[in-house]
């Protein structure tokens, strides 16, 4: 089975011979936007008919069933009725603000896909400093919200985004510090050096405990990111009726939506990449012929399989848990997380230099 | 404590209070200048403590206003309905929402839907009744809508 | 007076930093179309302010210009999650006038159909409550049980939300042939299900994060704000009227009354949960147990109750419900009085709420189990 890689390197050296360089950049610059923007239309459509069959699974229902076959292109419906919809904007409205948040939402969510790893050597851009990229692009988002919600024009809506503001810039550390302790251990931002650091096995399993404690608050943390339930403040729909996108209809809705599936879909990749090894293939030991068979498993399908799992288990958490009240939000961040990982974060860099781990 | 003794204690505070016969609780009957008295008694008084109104409302008699108030004890567990004849021109009568928070509420929807004034009630504005309601009170018997009351 | 005057009319008005918003009448958490004006300083509540009428329909006045037969379905329509309950205080104070002695099987399938509908209502209050709080699934879980009860009543009254199978003089119809055997059936299927409960909500330790130590209630102001049901039991306050002033044959039955002394959320949660527990208790003590006979009492085709007033109390799935008649000799009341236990559950809502956060009003609503349309009436 060819690779990504693979079929990239043929169409950059079969443009290579047809056109001069900057007409090959430019073509090739078209051809990922239009790779991302395929990508993101049907990573939302996926995601949300995988959330509609994973929240009637865990509820005892059927859950969508009726358009396509077991209700696959249900999702595909919905994305029509959302585009012919009429985009209502309140008449208090701040409108280019109200307009834009939207756009805004969605474009720090595609920028976010850049330098995300889809398979072994396939990367749009391969940044030096790309974890951090992706934390610096990830806390944009926060401003979206906040443009939407003050731009509304009402008072759930503020409410709603003045709890999201509180809740990515908290969560954001734990987060961070998190993906820190990966990072030490990796000795690169890099993160094609990273997945390649991982070759020999996964870093959750050869960080010991303290690489298990930085996955589990980076879990909560970028659940809370992404506002997802538990962490799901800044809609809240019992107490905010949607929080701050109460009034967007159509497809300014369908935008949000979008890029908060995305957002979970990257920071659900990132963690794959970080602790799961990305495209690597789980290796035991000296296990050679386990190491050998799962060598012929294609590097996507695993990045695609550990991704999909992270997925799942927010969407677990989300069809399981109540939700959180604002202090004690905050409480769990600054009183719990933040301590546990800044420690952690130091456990990790001892046992780096002192080259404990495997 | 039995109705009879619950009668014969009542009567020995107040010779002035009428009884009503029927019912399965005692009806004592009072007047509007003696009522918030007799009803903190009726709550402090540790033989008594009626600490409970389960139920307060108004019955329009046409020539009088009547309200109710029943009240029973959580401890002593015995019932007392007291009533209070209005004047159905200009119904008035002391709030005892100071007694039992619960009249309160109770007290606003019998404002509203009788038109009884509550003097010295915190709060006494319509509660169920949309804002700038005019005219008639709706439980009143002479009250006519010929658009949305269906006479069977 | 015991009131601060910081009642707040308008935005105009509002001190520096508080903000007004209308929770409702359109709200996803108020189950219907409360409206509570709040006042919030950031996220703190200030003050509450319901305002009703929404759904206000005079159920009072519609019931006097009803004959004592008719009425009876219109009250199924108040509290429609206990609509038996309602219609068997209705019918209790119809025979109070009366004064009919209604036959043992009728008191028993009465009983018994009150229990059903008071689990019914709980499941259904618990799934809605985990909805407020943002969990959607207990939802489910709930009804999954609740329809097999809906189904049971379906069988046997023809209706799964507003029976009207209470009728004064006893029951309309008699049982379904397959009643017995379908709510053994139920029991077994509730048994075999209620440990998710605990295990998906109660020890979850988000939830009780939630709900400890959140919506204070002294067992003095549920007395003064004639809070009744769960509410009150949850505070302390012994006010079942099965057990303080018992009605048919609940003076007969092995149950208990349930009272936690939590005096929060948490408390008012538990003593709905165990509730559900004893009413399975009672339905188990009569299910093999009702006895032959009449399902009817022999009752003339026209009513007439004497001159006189009547009073019953009964304890529906969220308190006290009182029905007061006042009787003028004819076929149709002079005056009927709703007491309905929603009202005066709600008036504490404003005591209780305030300090709080907006998530905890919509935790202590959740936990007052307000139904609108009993509170408008």
């Amino acid at each position: 089975m060819p690779s990504f890689y693979e079929i990239a390197d043929q169409l950059h050296s079969w443009l290579n011979a047809n056109f001069n360089p900057t007409w090959v950049l430019i073509i090739e610059m078209v051809l990922a936007g239009v790779a991302v923007i395929g990508l993101f239309a049907v990573l939302g459509l996926v995601l949300v008919i995988m959330e509609r069959k994973v929240s009637a699974w865990m509820q005892i229902r059927l859950g969508p069933n009726r358009v396509g076959p077991k209700g696959m292109l249900q999702s595909l419906a919905d994305t029509v009725k959302l585009i012919v919809k009429e985009g209502m904007t309140p008449s208090g409205a701040d409108k280019f603000l109200f307009n834009l948040a939207p756009y805004i939402a969605m474009i720090v969510a595609m920028l976010l896909l850049a330098p995300i790893a889809f398979a072994g050597n396939f990367q749009l851009w391969d940044i030096n400093v790309g974890v951090l990229y992706v934390s610096a692009i990830s806390s944009l988002s926060v401003i979206s919200v906040l443009m939407a919600g003050w731009a509304s024009n009402n008072k759930c809506s503020l409410l709603g985004a003045m709890r999201s503001g509180a809740q990515i810039v908290s969560y954001e550390l734990t987060a961070g510090l998190s993906v820190l302790a990966i990072v030490v251990l990796a000795g690169d931002l890099k993160i094609s050096a990273i997945v390649a650091s991982q070759s020999d096995g996964w870093w959750i399993f050869k960080g010991h405990i303290p690489a298990i404690i930085a996955f589990v608050t980076f879990i909560i943390a970028v659940t809370a990111e992404t506002n997802r339930a538990p962490f799901d403040l800044a809609e809240a729909e019992s107490e905010l009726t949607a929080g701050f996108h109460t009034e967007y209809s159509g497809m300014k809705f369908a935008l949000f939506f979008l890029a908060e599936y995305v957002n979970v879909f990257i920071v659900c990749a990132l963690g794959a990449t970080l602790f799961l090894g990305g495209p690597m293939p789980l290796h035991i030991g000296n296990w050679e012929g386990f190491n050998h068979a799962m060598d012929y498993v294609p590097s996507s399908l695993w990045f695609f399989g550990k991704t999909f799992f992270l997925i799942f288990l927010i969407m677990w958490f989300r069809w399981t848990f109540p939700r959180l009240r604002i202090d004690q939000l905050l409480n769990l961040e600054w009183k719990y997380l933040l301590p546990i990982s800044m420690i952690n974060l130091l456990i990790v860099t001892a046992m780096a230099i002192l080259k404990w781990h495997f | 404590m039995t109705n009879e003794e619950l009668k014969a204690k009542l009567t020995e505070w107040h010779p002035e209070a009428s009884f009503e016969e029927g019912g399965e609780w005692v009806n004592l009957v009072s007047t509007t200048g003696n009522l918030l008295s007799l009803m903190q008694q009726l709550r402090q008084e540790p033989s008594l403590s009626f600490d409970y109104l389960f139920c307060l409302t108004c019955v329009d008699f046409k020539t009088q206003l009547t309200m109710v108030y029943h009240l029973t004890s959580t401890t002593l567990r015995h019932k007392l309905v007291v009533k209070v004849k209005l004047d159905p021109k200009q119904p008035e009568v002391e709030t005892v929402s100071a007694i039992w928070r619960t009249a309160e509420f109770l007290e606003r929807e019998v404002y509203e839907m009788f038109g009884v004034n509550f003097l010295h009630h915190p709060d006494l504005r319509l509660l169920i009744l949309p804002d700038g309601w005019e005219g008639k009170n709706p439980m009143r018997k002479d009250y006519e809508d010929p658009v949305n009351m269906i006479k069977l | 007076m015991y009131r601060e005057t910081d009642i707040i009319q308008s935005a105009d008005q509002s001190p520096e930093g508080y903000m007004i918003i209308n929770v409702g009448p359109q709200h996803p958490a108020t189950h219907g179309v409360l409206h509570l004006v709040i006042t919030l300083n950031g996220e703190t509540i200030k003050k509450v302010e319901p305002h009703l009428g929404y759904i206000h329909r005079s159920i009072e006045k519609m019931c006097e210009s009803l004959s004592y037969r008719q009425f009876i379905y219109v009250t199924s329509r108040m509290d429609y999650l206990s609509a038996h309950i309602n219609n068997h205080a209705c019918a209790l104070c119809v025979e109070k006038g009366l004064q009919v002695e209604i036959p043992e099987r009728a008191k028993v399938i009465r009983v018994l159909m009150d229990e059903l509908t008071r689990i019914a209502s709980h499941e259904l209050w618990w799934g809605a409550m985990a909805m407020d709080l943002g969990a959607f699934t207990p939802f489910f879980h709930a009804f999954r049980e609740r329809e097999t009860i809906n189904d049971i009543m379906e069988e046997t009254c023809g209706a799964r939300l507003t029976m009207n199978y209470m009728v004064p003089g006893g029951v309309m119809h008699d049982i379904h042939p397959n009643f017995q055997r379908r709510v053994k059936e139920f029991i077994q299927l509730y048994k075999s299900k209620i440990h998710e409960y605990d295990e998906l909500v109660t020890g979850n330790i988000i939830f009780q994060n939630r709900m400890k130590g959140v919506g204070i209630l002294s067992a003095e102001d549920a007395i003064s704000y004639g809070c009744t049901g769960p509410v009150a039991r949850g505070s302390g306050v012994s006010s079942d009227i099965r057990k303080v002033q018992p009605y048919e044959i609940y003076d007969k039955l092995q149950f208990d009354e349930v009272l936690e002394t939590g005096c929060d959320s948490f408390a008012r949660y538990l003593i709905r949960i165990k509730e559900m527990n004893q009413s399975i208790r009672i339905v188990e003590q009569l299910i093999d147990n009702i006895p032959e006979g009449d399902f009817q009492a022999k009752t003339k085709a026209v009513l007439k109750l004497p001159k006189g007033e009547f009073y019953t109390r009964v304890e529906t799935a969220r308190g006290e419900l009182g029905v007061y008649i006042v009787s003028e000799g004819g076929t149709t009341p002079y005056r009927i009085k709703f007491r309905s236990p929603g009202f005066s559950n709600l008036s504490v809502l404003d005591k209780i709420a305030r300090g709080g956060k907006i998530g905890d009003l919509i935790a202590m609503m959740g936990t007052l189990d307000l139904v609108i349309p009993d509170i408008d009436r």
